[in-house]
């Protein structure tokens, strides 16, 4: 099994026109060792940027390596290849103090509040280390705290300075986790599903707290999640990654509403639709299954051979790179011009 | 047509040290045969226990404080409804499972990880069935062909099947007794949407072949309404609104239910305005009186306080079976609610235009 060379389209994000370049990834891949000379190729040659004030989102199901990705530029996993940069620098996060520092631009927020804050501490104590670690000193860190509080609308903040965990609902735990990564007062807030452990009540209230505060803050945002729907809301540009690869890209509205891969196809019409009240669920009808979820990436090829309807030999030995299709969306596969027939006419 | 499971003013509540928390109280909701009801409600709110509790598996500290469970089943009285509730020990072991399966929460960790997916299945069997060896070894095999997966799969052990294949291995097992009503408690939450799509289109279509009634637990109101037949609505440990799909969506009568459907975005269409629901439920150790959601609904009068709710029908509606317990609606009552909603969501996730 050999990673085969995928090129990247050149393709203009997005989310470029929110403002200025942040963080950006070029051609990142990551191979895991399993032992026995077997090699798993998590992510393979994904690009994206991040900008300031915009909003990317990273769509895919459980192991399609999207967490691997934000790991990579929360610089905790190293690349097996590829490069990071902030602001035009390339990222190097070798010893401590480097990591340090680039933390302090760039901070993660997990998945789950229910484990992501110690039981044994107190909100302010969540809050305070990480003021007195990247804020510096001189600071009135208990100002901070409340400050920080504040900013995620946990009020009164004062009451919840000396609250635990355990005291707080799910919504309110996950605030403490964004007021958390906003104490390093970051430029980019890598967001790993930060709301799929929450209420669908309160989901929404959560995304529209974090995009105020990626307004408020000009933040440069990476959501992270399985929910193609949100994606379409919340944000600029949407990336669906399947077995480690970028297989689509593009603006939200446009990805979600005109989709070119058949992957991507298959997604969006695997969620739920309220607005199909009779819809092929009622009658069961095994149709909708199509597409199958037996099988698993392929080896060689397009990783979707093995699910796709379209799948040709072509298909099966050689994985596509990403093609451009207009100036702003690109998509990986041999089939375009019967998967999407409309848009890649305009390709190349 | 007689409902095959019949809850009648269900109340259960966990004692503890401070108190009593009235986890479920006064529910009625009724299951027809060959129908898949909906039960809707966030984290807490009691949708669990109402399941668990009519099928009588909880444990101390939960008691259940009154109502009934009257089940009419092919196999146990069509005549005299049995009351689960009340039945003898023997009994219910014999109603539970081969009458009323429940495919629990969590498939990932519903197997046991040290047995072969058979020898799961014959437990099963064994404790239900008392077929001979060869007879329950096929009937194994059979089950999984029911839900699409190999033979060979048998002598897997759980970790070597993915979260898919496990949760239709749990729904394999509860389907083993030919079961008449099915409790499904969020079957499909762990799962990847494609994943969930397929199995929610092989329950439907083992429900129409074998003619079992499903309860469906989720907090995806979205997922319901495409799949559910009837909807209800808990909130704190009461129902507030029971319709049939068409009319939740359509006519959501209760400020909670109006709120759950603002809070999903949709893919398909135009984009809606999205605002969700401020605030976090109640506290059910010391309930406030009248109705639970009043703290966070937009629309709470003096009266609010007062309702005793129960459910009464929606006027006007196309649903004569659509009730609900907000004592402030009426069809004119509905369309003041929902206009009065369009300027406030204007603090919702941006609107069509801002982002293009």
């Amino acid at each position: 099994m050999t990673a085969e060379p995928i090129s990247t389209a050149p393709v203009t994000s997005a989310a470029a026109h929110r403002g200025s370049l942040a963080l950006e990834a070029i051609g990142l891949s990551k191979d895991f060792r399993l032992g026995q000379g077997k090699t798993l190729h998590a992510v393979r040659d994904v690009s994206l940027g991040l900008y300031k004030g915009a909003v990317v989102a990273l769509v895919g199901e459980s192991g399609s390596g999207k967490s691997t990705v934000a790991r990579m530029l929360a610089g905790q996993e190293r690349p097996t290849a590829g490069l990071i940069t902030l602001d035009g620098q390339p990222v190097s996060v070798a010893g401590l103090g480097e990591f340090r520092r680039y933390k302090s631009e760039v901070q993660y927020v997990f998945q789950d509040p229910f484990s992501s804050l110690n039981p044994v501490h107190s909100v302010g104590y969540h809050l305070s280390r990480p003021v007195k670690l990247h804020q510096g000193h001189g600071v009135n860190v208990r100002q901070q705290v409340i400050a920080l509080l504040e900013q995620v609308r946990l009020t009164p903040a004062a009451q919840f300075v000396t609250k635990y965990p355990h005291e707080l609902s799910g919504g309110q735990r996950q605030r403490v986790s964004f007021a958390r990564a906003l104490a390093a007062q970051p430029k980019v807030l890598l967001a790993d599903e930060p709301v799929s452990m929450l209420d669908v009540s309160i989901r929404l209230e959560m995304l529209n707290l974090l995009d105020d505060l990626r307004k408020r803050l000009s933040l440069a945002l990476l959501y992270i999640t399985h929910d193609i729907a949100s994606a379409r809301y919340f944000a600029d540009e949407v990336l669906v990654m399947y077995a480690g690869q970028v297989v689509e890209r593009g603006p939200a509205e446009e990805v979600t509403q005109q989709p070119a891969h058949p992957y991507t196809q298959l997604l969006i019409a695997s969620a739920p639709d309220p607005d199909n009240l009779g819809s092929v669920l009622k009658s069961g009808n095994s149709a909708a299954r199509a597409g199958g979820t037996a099988s698993g990436p392929a080896a060689t090829g397009c990783p979707f051979s093995t699910r796709c309807p379209l799948a040709d030999d072509k298909c099966r030995a050689e994985n596509p790179a990403l093609h451009q299709l207009t100036a702003v969306r690109a998509a990986a596969c041999w089939r375009l011009s019967e998967a999407a027939p409309a848009l890649a006419g305009g390709a190349a | 047509m007689t409902p095959v499971l019949d809850i009648r003013y269900l109340s259960v509540s966990y004692r503890t040290p401070d108190g009593d928390v009235r986890a479920v109280s006064h529910v009625n909701l009724a299951l027809r045969p060959g129908e898949v009801v909906g039960l809707c409600g966030e984290s807490g709110s009691g949708k669990s226990t109402l399941a668990y509790g009519a099928c009588r598996l909880l444990r101390p500290p939960a008691v259940i404080t009154g109502g009934r469970v009257l089940y009419s089943g092919k196999r146990t009285g069509t005549v005299t409804p049995v009351d689960i509730l009340r039945v003898p020990q023997r009994d219910l072991r014999a109603i539970r499972w081969q009458d009323i399966a429940i495919v629990f929460q969590s498939a990932m960790n519903a197997l046991n990880p040290v047995l072969r997916v058979r020898d799961q299945i014959l437990d099963v069997i064994a404790a239900h069935l008392r077929l001979p060896r060869a007879e329950a070894h096929e009937k194994a095999a059979k089950l999984l062909d029911l839900v699409g997966i190999p033979r060979d799969r048998l002598r897997s052990y759980p970790h070597e099947l993915s979260g898919g294949m496990r949760q239709r291995v749990m729904i394999a097992m509860a389907l083993a007794t030919d079961p008449e009503v099915v409790i499904m408690d969020e079957p499909t939450t762990a799962l990847d949407v494609v994943v969930q799509r397929d199995i929610l289109a092989q329950i439907v279509e083992l429900k129409d072949r074998l003619g079992f009634s499903v309860l469906f637990i989720t907090h995806d109101m979205s997922l319901l309404l495409e799949l559910a037949d009837r909807i209800a609505v808990m909130y704190a440990g009461q129902l507030l609104e029971v319709g049939s799909s068409a009319a939740i969506k359509d006519a959501p009568a209760h400020p909670y239910t109006q709120g759950l459907l603002r809070s999903f975005p949709s893919l398909r269409g135009a984009r809606r305005d999205l605002a969700g629901i401020p605030g976090s439920p109640p506290d059910l150790r010391d309930p406030a009186p009248g109705c639970p959601f009043i703290p966070r609904c937009g629309y709470a009068v003096a009266a609010c306080s007062e309702v005793d709710m129960s459910l009464a029908a929606v006027p006007g509606g196309t649903d004569p079976l659509h009730v609900t317990a907000c004592p402030i609606v009426s069809p004119a009552g509905i369309q003041a609610v929902t206009n009065a909603v369009v300027p406030e969501a204007a603090h919702g996730v941006p609107q069509e235009g801002a982002r293009s």
